[in-house]
């Protein structure tokens, strides 16, 4: 078998996560109207204050136009077409993981998370989201002793009704943009978080987030607030199943970081890319966005290697003085996936500091693209930033594509933006392999090589997933 | 065994008519090579005679097209093989020009290749430890400095710096034929005095060398117990270590003179 031929064969490998769950669901019929958000609120027996908050979402929404800048191609979403809620049906009240539906415990087995193992040996606390409700949480009183809260949002909006008031839009608003305006009317769950004053969360917090069911659209919330001088590192992690069918993901997650605060958000995200022709696979349009307040910290790390379509730019208000915002990313589009991912940096207080790395990677007929903003404000005296965007090419027929914006309102503002393209090249895998190391091994150790420098801000146990998952991904590079 | 009687106590390597070319330039056109356990053979030729492209040819690098002859390692069909089944069979090439990999940290990535060699030779691996003591022994034998195990693979790389890793590299992958190609090139006088002790030190009754060099120079340090001059895509003389002080007198015109048939065809 030639190069060329064992190329294409280690690329196309299968998804591996694509299975389907059969377990009863509550799901609503196809649409979306105020009758239907009036029915999900209802079905969650929701505050008023959330159902105002939805309907004022949905009624923007309906003003709005869905955007067509992102470097992305795809046929028209039909939004009527698409269940906006659809839960698996509680048998009864969950009160520890023994009674979680079995068939549901295997689904996240074969995910590789199985709950028990995590909890016993892990020490992560995983809150599960399966078609868009929480499922189990763990680790709930050690993490209460602490006055943390972490739990799904439907559970916070009944428990914890004023801190979800106070923080719900605070930093992503209802009106922001398409995606987020329909998510805010129809959300159907996510994870909350609340840190308290001074408190460090002594564990990772985690939520595996996976879409079951057909037609769904997945819309969930996280909201995570660390009050004044505390600490929280939160990982969330997303598979899907195969269908032919395009499925809609379109989540919000904010994030509140106050006065010395710190939040360090890593995501790797693997949902059901399409098949090699480009047939099904996620739609991922996501809105995240953290504010930093006085010397506060938020750092961003995402592994995406899913989605037909990823649409995404974690991002940072440094609204504090001193405060600092992160970004580091590796997205990998292999076969027909396109990805237009990046970051925002907005820095509004004095001595605000951003650091972005961003590794895009393209094989396949993969297209990926960069689009980053670093915006400096007027009252952003001394503020600094450092990008650095790198891509490198496997094969010929992909393409990368970087798209940095940089505003500056401060004279005194020092931006510096560095970027590479570069390919796996036929002497570096005849290194390899003259040295033993199979083309596979070979591609998969390169790859792993280029998103070193974000791979090591994951927490070590997602780190060896994520390397496993590029290594899986694809492997090789025509030179 | 091979019915030629190779492998134990015969030819570790045996290279018959072999040819081939790149796009549609003929470069090896028909070369015959034999050589035993221990043996240290030593290929020496002008510019453009094909001996890279040999060491490249052995080695399976695919940018290559063998278009005829044979190649036996120790009895083995060698062109069968890929480059990796090459490399576990005891086949390493020290790269005139070794290669970046950027991010990889040169003992993972040395890990790495020594475990799947083991692998494929069916013997245990070694785990990190075991390795890692392993390495510093080596990498004393070419003086490298430990904190090279944590660099990326050759990248930023003094000349001198990625040979001696290439020699360390076989130090720890313990081939039974190693092929050095231009191992000297770039090379000043202490760096190649360096370079040439690693060699020596691994010279063994069961491990065979082939020098490819342009240099005589390279043979003061190494010694060679026959030497090969190609010329043309062939070897057009063979002869024993006075053969390389003949070559430092006369140069390699008479090579081309000797057959004219090869001048023409752009040696």
């Amino acid at each position: 078998m030639s190069t060329a031929e064992q190329l294409k064969e280690l690329t196309e490998q299968k998804y591996r996560y694509g299975f389907v769950t059969d377990i009863e669901e509550d799901r609503i019929p196809k649409g979306l109207s105020e009758d239907v958000i009036r029915l999900i609120s209802a079905k969650k027996g929701e505050p008023e204050f959330m159902l105002e908050w939805r309907l004022k979402a949905y009624r923007h929404w309906l003003t709005l136009e869905e955007p067509g800048w992102a470097n992305v191609h795809h046929a028209r979403i039909d939004y009527q077409d698409i269940v906006y809620y659809a839960a698996p049906k509680p048998k009864k009240q969950l009160g520890s993981m023994d009674e979680v539906d079995p068939e549901l415990k295997r689904a996240f087995a074969k995910l590789g998370i199985p709950l028990e193992e995590q909890m016993r040996l892990a020490g992560v606390a995983v809150d599960a989201v399966f078609d868009s409700v929480s499922v189990a949480t763990t680790y709930k009183k050690k993490l209460g002793d602490l006055g943390i809260v972490f739990c799904s949002f439907s559970e916070a909006v009944k428990e914890h009704p004023a801190l979800v008031e106070k923080w719900l839009g605070s930093v992503v608003p209802h009106t922001d943009n398409y995606f987020a305006a329909l998510n805010s009317a129809v959300f159907s769950d996510g994870s909350f978080v609340y840190v308290p004053k001074g408190v460090r969360c002594p564990m990772e917090l985690s939520t595996y987030f996976r879409i079951n069911a057909k037609d769904t659209g997945q819309f969930e919330r996280t909201l995570i607030v660390a009050d004044e001088g505390a600490y929280v590192s939160y990982l969330e992690g997303c598979t899907a199943p195969m269908r032919d069918e395009n499925q809609l993901h379109a989540a919000v997650v904010e994030l509140v970081a106050l006065d010395g605060a710190q939040i360090k958000y890593s995501t790797v995200q693997n949902w059901y890319p399409g098949d090699a022709e480009g047939k099904g696979g996620i739609y991922n349009f996501v809105t995240k966005r953290g504010k930093a307040m006085r010397k506060a910290k938020i750092s961003w790390t995402q592994v995406e290697t899913g989605s037909a379509i990823t649409w995404k730019y974690p991002s940072c208000i440094l609204q504090g003085d001193d405060s600092v915002g992160e970004f580091y990313s590796v997205a990998l589009t292999n076969n027909r996936q396109q990805a237009d991912t990046g970051t925002k940096m907005i820095h509004v207080g004095k001595n605000t500091r951003s650091t972005i790395i961003s590794k895009g990677i393209s094989a396949g007929k993969g297209q990926n693209t960069y689009r980053g903003l670093v915006k400096i404000l007027k009252g952003a005296t001394g503020a600094r930033n450092y990008s650095q965007c790198d891509s490198l090419l496997i094969g010929d027929k992909c393409g990368a594509h970087t798209f940095p914006y940089i505003e500056v309102r401060n004279p005194t503002a020092q931006v510096a933006h560095e970027a590479t393209t570069s390919k796996i090249s036929e002497d570096q895998l005849f290194y390899c392999r003259q040295r033993g190391v199979s083309e596979e091994d070979a591609v998969s150790m390169i790859v792993n090589g280029f998103a070193k420098q974000v791979l090591k801000e994951l927490p070590m146990e997602f780190a060896v997933e994520a390397q496993k998952l590029l290594g899986m991904s694809l492997e090789g590079s025509v030179g | 065994m091979a019915a030629n009687g190779d492998g134990k106590g015969g030819a570790l390597l045996r290279v018959e008519g072999l040819c081939a070319k790149i796009d549609d330039n003929e470069i090896l056109k028909g070369v015959d090579l034999v050589i035993r356990p221990g043996e240290v053979h030593a290929i020496m030729g002008p510019n453009g005679s094909g001996k890279s492209t040999l060491a490249g040819v052995l080695a399976g690098r695919d940018t290559f097209d063998v278009t005829a002859g044979k190649v036996t390692f120790e009895g083995q069909d060698l062109l069968a093989l890929a480059p990796e089944a090459r490399a576990a069979a005891g086949l390493f090439l020290g790269f005139q020009y070794p290669v970046e990999i950027p991010g990889v940290g040169n003992l993972y990535f040395l890990r790495t290749a020594l475990n799947a060699v083991r692998r494929a030779r069916g013997e245990e691996e070694l785990d990190a430890m075991d390795f890692l003591a392993l390495a510093k022994e080596k990498m004393k034998l070419v003086e490298l400095d430990p904190a090279f195990g944590s660099r990326s693979v050759n990248e930023g790389f003094s000349g001198g710096e990625k040979k001696r890793n290439e020699v360390f590299q076989m130090a720890v992958l313990e081939p039974k034929l190693a092929i050095l190609d231009e191992i000297d090139s770039g090379l000043d006088i202490d760096a190649l005095r360096v370079v040439a002790a690693g060699v020596n030190a691994l010279r063994r009754a069961d491990r065979a060398l082939l020098l490819v060099t342009h240099y005589k120079r390279l043979l003061e340090y190494i010694a060679a117990d026959r030497i090969h001059v190609m010329a043309g895509g062939r070897i057009v003389r063979s002869g024993g270590p006075e053969l390389a002080d003949e070559l430092e007198r006369t140069g390699y015109a008479w090579s081309a003179e000797a057959r004219p048939e090869l001048a023409a065809a752009g040696a």
